[in-house]
């Protein structure tokens, strides 16, 4: 167990932080195993609360995608176990994207948890990660190249037009700096999620190499953990040597074969986990039953980056979108499904031209889920369903693109059609609105000299 | 020859985004027998998945046989990043089912 804050030696033998969600406020952590986690009194209390698998649409939107009481719920179990330890609390990419308004909403939750518990007074530090756009332009324009990861091309200004707003993805620093300055809560803006639990390990002077991969086995929760089961909490130790790692779930266990194959998790290669600054290296990772659930971890390696490069993520909005559902059942039609949609895009080409606007078409039954991938696309099932979006500059225009791409489906011409009144069947006869459309804009990485450039740390107090 | 698919063999099959632009596809295998068996049969590779997905080699960002997972993990671009308009799996989570019926040959010593 550790005493006070030691930066730069390894003053303790051992580091135990918790882990109870993933993705936090994504779907709600389980009470049961986090209260038998804080019953072990960990070091620290930490968690991720992003991820760009929720899609573009909240950076480019400024929005969450999970339900601010779901937030509010998992901060609260969190704070009022963190301030009951005496132990810290670390929080990064706050309401899922880590903009800077994220920040501010889980800063202000954290403000008002204090006021509502009467908890007494506590150091609450929080780091932007919003990157502005014309500043980044202006670098742009300097002649700096900002190169494109997994295979895009690097940055154009005419990509960061269409991008409404840039995080940039943290690694341990700015935690490191806030821990440094005696912080009791930290609210994050844009992280690496296994630099939210490195960051502790390394502030209190472990090897780099033992505290990344702490970070990395921690990240997900229970996802390291068997049976499969979500949002369960687990428990990390590093030593100096080894991580071990605890489901705390009664009916969980940490085994070699879970933790092992949690390194495969949402990438692409198995053995890297690349972050700001490094790489941790895992080819040389040897996994141990120590005991019932817990697995021991050694040989991981850290490797500094000759260059310092932080990952950008960005989106824009393409337009306003409206979605339109049709069914078709005749075997007829269902064999010549693209002419009736070739015959709906005509009729929306002739009120609005060739561009503009977008049309989409998902053919749910023949290739609706895998699209191009599925190799069953010519046996198409004896029902059909199409999902019509229509994209615009205007919601008014993308109702009526989507309006004309649903309705006129049902009087596509086939030339040996027998049924003469209808082609495809409406559960609804109208278009919905939904989410502005949105997509990725910038998967990029920029130079940067010093670790805290992008991320402005800022110091405050709650409570008491 | 007798086979068998490789939903009878592995413990988890999965797809899932790895960041925006890739979808990486797990096969896991609770016996390393099991494991060694389906790599010596050679029915995943990169060319056998670029037949099964229909295509090309470019595609493919990744293949890697995972030992100390007993894993066979691939990893492919996709044509425009996740969550863009007409995206019909945000996530990539439900892009694995073709590998579900892979047909693995028995190995003349072992059942399945």
């Amino acid at each position: 167990m550790i005493g006070g804050h030691v930066d730069g030696e390894a003053a303790v033998d051992s580091l135990r932080i918790i882990c109870p969600n993933g993705h936090l406020g994504f779907a709600p952590l389980r009470v049961e195993s986090f209260r038998l986690g804080v019953a072990v009194r960990p070091d620290y209390i930490a968690a991720d609360s992003g991820s760009d698998d929720v899609g573009p649409v909240p950076l480019a939107t400024d929005t969450s995608a999970s339900p601010l009481e779901w937030q509010m719920q998992d901060l609260e179990h969190m704070l009022l176990a963190s301030r009951e330890l005496g132990v810290p609390m670390i929080i990064g990419s706050s309401g899922d994207t880590g903009a800077n308004s994220r920040v501010d909403l889980y800063v202000r939750i954290v403000r008002d948890l204090a006021v509502k518990h009467g908890l007494s007074r506590f150091r609450l530090g929080y780091f932007y990660s919003e990157v502005d756009r014309e500043k980044l332009r202006r670098r742009m324009r300097a002649g700096e190249t900002v190169p494109g990861l997994e295979g895009h091309p690097a940055l154009t200004e005419s990509e960061l037009d269409a991008t409404e707003r840039i995080v940039a993805m943290a690694g341990v620093h700015p935690f490191i700096a806030l821990l440094g300055q005696g912080a009791d809560v930290i609210i994050g803006g844009r992280s690496s999620d296994s630099c939210v639990f490195a960051a502790p390990a390394i502030h209190h002077g472990f090897p780099e190499d033992q505290a990344y991969y702490l970070g990395k086995v921690l990240e997900c929760a229970s996802f390291c953990a068997e049976p499969y089961g979500g949002k369960e909490t687990v428990l990390g130790e590093i030593t100096r040597n080894a991580v071990e790692v605890t489901a705390m779930h009664p009916a969980q266990r940490c085994t070699v074969a879970s933790v092992a194959g949690h390194a495969m998790y949402e990438r692409s290669n198995p053995y890297f986990e690349h972050v700001a600054g490094g790489t941790l290296d895992m080819s040389a990772c040897r996994y141990e039953q120590v005991a019932e659930k817990t697995t021991r971890v050694t040989g991981a390696k850290f490797r500094p980056a000759d260059e310092f490069r932080v990952k950008l993520e960005g989106a824009g909005r393409i337009g306003e979108r409206y979605v339109g559902m049709v069914g078709i059942r005749d075997p007829y039609t269902i064999a010549h499904v693209d002419e009736v949609i070739g015959w709906a895009r005509d009729k929306v080409r002739e009120r609005f031209g060739d561009g503009g606007y977008e049309l989409h078409y998902t053919v749910y039954g023949r290739d609706g889920v895998m699209g191009e991938l599925e190799p069953l696309r010519d046996r198409p099932a004896h029902e059909l369903c199409i999902l019509v979006q229509g994209v615009a500059p205007t919601a008014n225009m993308a109702e009526e693109v989507c309006l004309i791409g649903t309705r006129q489906m049902f009087y596509a011409r086939l030339p040996d059609v027998k049924g003469s009144a209808g082609s495809v069947a409406f559960a609804l006869d109208e278009v919905l609105r939904a989410s502005p459309a949105c997509r990725w804009t910038l998967n990029h990485t920029l130079r940067c000299r010093d670790p805290l450039e992008l991320f402005p740390t800022h110091m405050t107090a709650a409570g008491g | 020859m007798k086979t068998h698919k490789l939903s009878q063999l592995a413990k988890t099959i999965r797809s899932k985004n790895a960041g925006v632009d890739l979808i990486t596809f797990d096969v896991i295998f609770a016996k390393r027998e099991t494991y060694e068996r389906v790599k010596r049969a050679g029915v995943l590779t990169r060319e056998t998945v670029c037949r099964l997905y229909r295509i090309g080699p470019e595609r493919i960002a990744d293949f890697v046989e995972f030992d100390p997972g007993n894993a066979i993990k691939f990893t492919i671009y996709r044509l425009r990043p996740s969550g863009s308009p007409g995206d019909p799996d945000i996530f990539g989570a439900q892009q694995y089912a073709p590998l579900l019926d892979v047909e693995v040959p028995d190995d003349a010593a072992s059942g399945p």
